[in-house]
Formats: C-alpha cells, sequence, structure tokens
C-alpha cells in the first residue's frame, strides 16, 4: 500500500505543479510595482521650477504641515491627459497638488497644462527622472499622498480615474 | 510595397519623452575599472517598464535613467552592494536578478540540497539492496 502510494508521489507532485501553472496563467499577478516607500518619509529631493510662473519643491517642502497629493506627470504622457479633469476635481474638493514633471521643458509643459488643465500649486522639474526612481515610481502618471510630517501615506498606479476618487478622498482624509 | 513602407515609417506610440537621455545612460564611465562595476550591477537590475529585461538590455527611458543612475553612484565611490540595497529599498527585492537569502528565498537555496540528500539516500538504497 505504501509502495503505491510512494509510486503516485511523482504524478500527484506533477498535477499539483500543472494546477498551479493553470491558475497563475489564468489569474495572472499584478505587473505593476508597488512603492516600498509608503509609510516611510518621503526620500530626499530637490526639484527646481519646472515653470516660470510656479515654484518648485524638495522633500522638506513636503514636510510642511499640512497634506499633500504628489502627482507625478508629462506633457508626453497620454493617460496624464484622461487624468488632468480627474485632478481638477480633486483640487476642487480640496485636495492641494504638487507636480513633477518627469523629462519635460517648460513650453510643452505650458502648452499641457493651457489645453488640459491646470491643478498644480507647484511644479518640480525631474529632467532625468532621478526623483521618480528615488520615489520608487516606475511610470507616468502616478500620485503619492504625503501626509504633514512627510511620509509616505498612499501610492497610486497609472492614472487616477473618476472609479477611483472615492478611494483617493478616503486615504486622504485619513491624513487630514 | 505600401504596407512595406507605411510599416518602417511608423512611429511607436508616444510612451517616451523627446527629451535627450540622461547623462551616463548610453555613456561609459572614464575608469574601466568603474565601467565593469557598473556593468556588472546593470545586467543584475531588472528594468521596470519592460519587465524581464535588465536595465543593461532595455532601451527605455527608465532603464536609461536607471543606468546613468548607477554609473553617477559608483563614480562616486558607491559600492555596487550600496546601490542595489537603495534600489531595493524602493521596488523591493523583484527589481535585482540576484535573489538574496532571506526567509522568503530559504527554499530557494535548500532545494538542490534536498533533492540531492534524497537522490543521495535513494541510490543508496538501491545500491544496498542490488549487492
Amino acid at each position: 500500500m505504501t509502495r503505491k502510494l510512494l509510486l503516485a508521489l511523482p504524478l500527484l507532485v506533477f498535477v499539483l505543479f500543472v494546477g498551479a501553472a493553470l491558475w497563475r496563467l489564468a489569474d495572472p499577478p499584478s505587473s505593476t510595482v508597488a512603492s516600498k516607500l509608503v509609510g516611510k518619509p518621503v526620500p530626499p529631493f530637490a526639484l527646481k521650477p519646472a515653470l516660470p510662473t510656479k515654484p518648485g519643491f524638495g522633500a522638506a517642502d513636503l514636510a510642511g504641515g499640512q497634506p499633500r497629493l504628489v502627482n507625478l506627470f508629462a506633457s508626453w504622457c497620454v493617460p496624464c491627459i484622461a487624468e488632468a479633469p480627474v485632478l481638477a476635481e480633486l483640487k476642487a474638493r480640496g485636495v492641494a497638488i504638487d507636480g513633477i514633471a518627469i523629462r519635460d521643458t517648460a513650453p510643452d509643459i505650458t502648452r499641457f497644462l493651457s489645453e488640459q488643465g491646470d491643478g498644480y500649486a507647484r511644479i518640480g522639474a525631474d529632467p532625468n527622472g532621478q526623483a521618480q526612481i528615488a520615489l520608487g515610481a516606475s511610470g507616468v502618471p502616478e500620485s503619492f499622498i504625503v501626509d504633514g510630517r512627510g511620509i509616505i501615506r498612499y501610492h497610486h498606479i497609472g492614472a487616477v480615474m473618476p472609479q477611483d476618487v472615492p478611494e483617493v478622498m478616503a486615504e486622504w482624509e485619513k491624513v487630514r | 510595397m505600401v504596407l512595406a513602407c507605411a510599416l518602417l515609417t511608423a512611429g511607436p506610440l508616444a510612451a517616451d519623452s523627446n527629451q535627450p537621455p540622461s547623462p551616463y545612460a548610453y555613456k561609459q564611465l572614464e575608469d574601466p575599472r568603474q565601467e565593469a562595476r557598473a556593468k556588472a550591477l546593470m545586467g543584475e537590475l531588472r528594468c521596470l517598464v519592460c519587465q524581464g529585461q535588465s536595465i543593461a538590455d532595455s532601451d527605455a527611458e527608465l532603464a536609461g535613467d536607471m543606468r546613468s543612475l548607477v554609473r553617477e553612484r559608483i563614480k562616486a565611490g558607491e559600492s555596487p552592494d550600496q546601490i542595489r540595497a537603495w534600489l531595493i529599498e524602493r521596488y523591493g527585492s523583484w527589481v535585482s536578478y540576484a535573489p538574496v537569502f532571506g526567509p522568503e528565498t530559504l527554499f530557494l537555496y535548500a532545494a538542490p540540497l534536498l533533492l540531492l540528500l534524497v537522490g543521495g539516500l535513494l541510490a543508496a538504497r538501491r545500491l544496498k539492496r542490488s549487492r
């Protein structure tokens, strides 16, 4: 009996393996990489103003007592166009938004904001993506909610769409 | 023919900026010893956009920025392990192709030894019986 069981063992292992493979192929895990910095202080960075009309900002400015939503965007980023009206709505609901312009130029940003709307209080320029990497982000757009003490509380990957507004607002209320 | 021409001239979907790459994205370090260390590390770091490629292989802008970051930090005297740890702090151990030894990877490292042990036992039993 035990010998039969032993002989069946390789088959059993194989069936388990096929089962696991089928399960993961049918329901692949998410391939987005969430920043591991949620719950940790904003890493040190300082960004020059991306536009002559708005100040830039750095990590120190994010620990000013009030929470901020930090939005990584770019004029060359297509989903950012879809996100712009949602950011305007968040701003109307009292969310303070700072932008980080990834690999962008002042004329392009100006054109983008005049066409899509401008909800940013400050915009820092990140010409080489170094702040993007420091924050643990891998694309545009991505958004972080930073509390008044400069601790990252929430990370949203991809465009904030209308259906994401309740979640983002709930996270925002939590840190106010 | 028309289709071929269209395919040749079609631009990729606008997923990249039109900005020049980071300073050391496509430029080697002046010191060959430093470049060798940077190169070795870049081969072991995962590109986060084109997952499955290393940043040394990838042409994505983020990969270029990461190569520049690696080279600039090596140039500034940081060790490859320090840079790897800094990136793992941000993106998790997933960013590195060299898995660190820990509770999550215990089975990975122990499996060859376990299999060798089981195989050895089976072989020993078989040899004993045949004698």
